[in-house]
């Protein structure tokens, strides 16, 4: 059986590359069909919040790859509710809409179910 | 009896690096990788993605009375015939390239050669599979 991978995101959507080429190993291991999480994480919670206007800070808009999870096959979507809440996001507006929203105890059991963990 | 006990007890690990040549994260990715060769496990592969790909430019000039990683990086591979991947598209961001990507994209500037190969995070997904653990250095 193929080992399970969480890939824990911490950076907020425009730092740099950060967010985009965590995600990017996410679709990869979807793209390869295996089981692999993604958590939204402390500034990784920035990634979900809707009405961003990427073209304001001269990026590139980050929404458009992370609707293609579904197609790549990755449904197990996470988001720290501490994360969201510490920075005013609300959960119920999110750009992504099968996100389960978890809390400090749910994150310490849903990192302990996976076989491996990149935090980036 | 102790070998068998070494036999039984050895890892196969897969270690990733995410920071620069000059991060500490960096330096401590190469003591482990040491470590674990020297304590008789096996490095499945190195994959170097984000910042990490800075570890594999020969184009990194370290002061002489500092550590020049991407050297010590570059013999430690050389010397244990190891599986150094480079992400090929956090390298092109990041103006890393070697010979045949140059070319491709008509820079004058070659920073990547043996030992290490430019390629895609599909090899990373599959030092993951074939590791018993995933070792990750320089995260967020």
């Amino acid at each position: 059986m193929a080992k399970s991978l969480l890939l824990i995101s911490r950076q907020a959507p425009w730092s740099g590359p950060g967010a985009r080429e965590a995600l990017d190993i996410v679709l990869a291991g979807g793209a390869f069909d295996l089981p692999i999480g993604l958590l939204f994480l402390d500034d990784g919670v920035f990634q979900l919040t809707s009405g961003q206007n990427a073209k304001a800070v001269q990026q590139k808009d980050l929404s458009a790859n992370l609707q293609a999870l579904p197609m790549f096959g990755v449904e197990d979507l996470f988001l720290c509710a501490a994360s969201a809440a510490e920075r005013g996001i609300a959960t119920d507006a999110l750009a992504l809409g099968e996100v389960k929203v978890l809390t400090a105890p749910d994150i310490a059991a849903l990192i302990d179910r996976y076989d491996q963990v990149i935090t980036l | 009896m102790a070998a068998v006990l070494l036999i039984g007890s050895v890892m196969k690990f897969a270690i990733a690096l995410f920071s620069a040549a000059h991060a500490p994260s960096s330096r401590r990715a190469l003591l482990f990788a040491q470590a674990a060769l020297a304590s008789g496990h096996e490095i499945v592969r190195l994959f170097f993605y984000q910042d990490g790909v800075y570890n594999a430019a020969s184009s990194v000039v370290t002061p002489q009375d500092e550590q020049d990683l991407p050297q010590q990086w570059r013999a430690f591979v050389s010397d244990n015939r190891l599986d150094g991947v480079v992400c090929i598209a956090a390298a092109l961001r990041r103006g890393v390239l070697n010979d045949e990507e140059a070319q491709r994209y008509q820079r004058s500037a070659v920073s990547v050669e043996a030992p290490w190969a430019l390629s895609g995070l599909g090899q990373l997904h599959d030092a993951i599979q074939d590791a018993d653990r995933l070792i990750c250095f320089g995260g967020a």
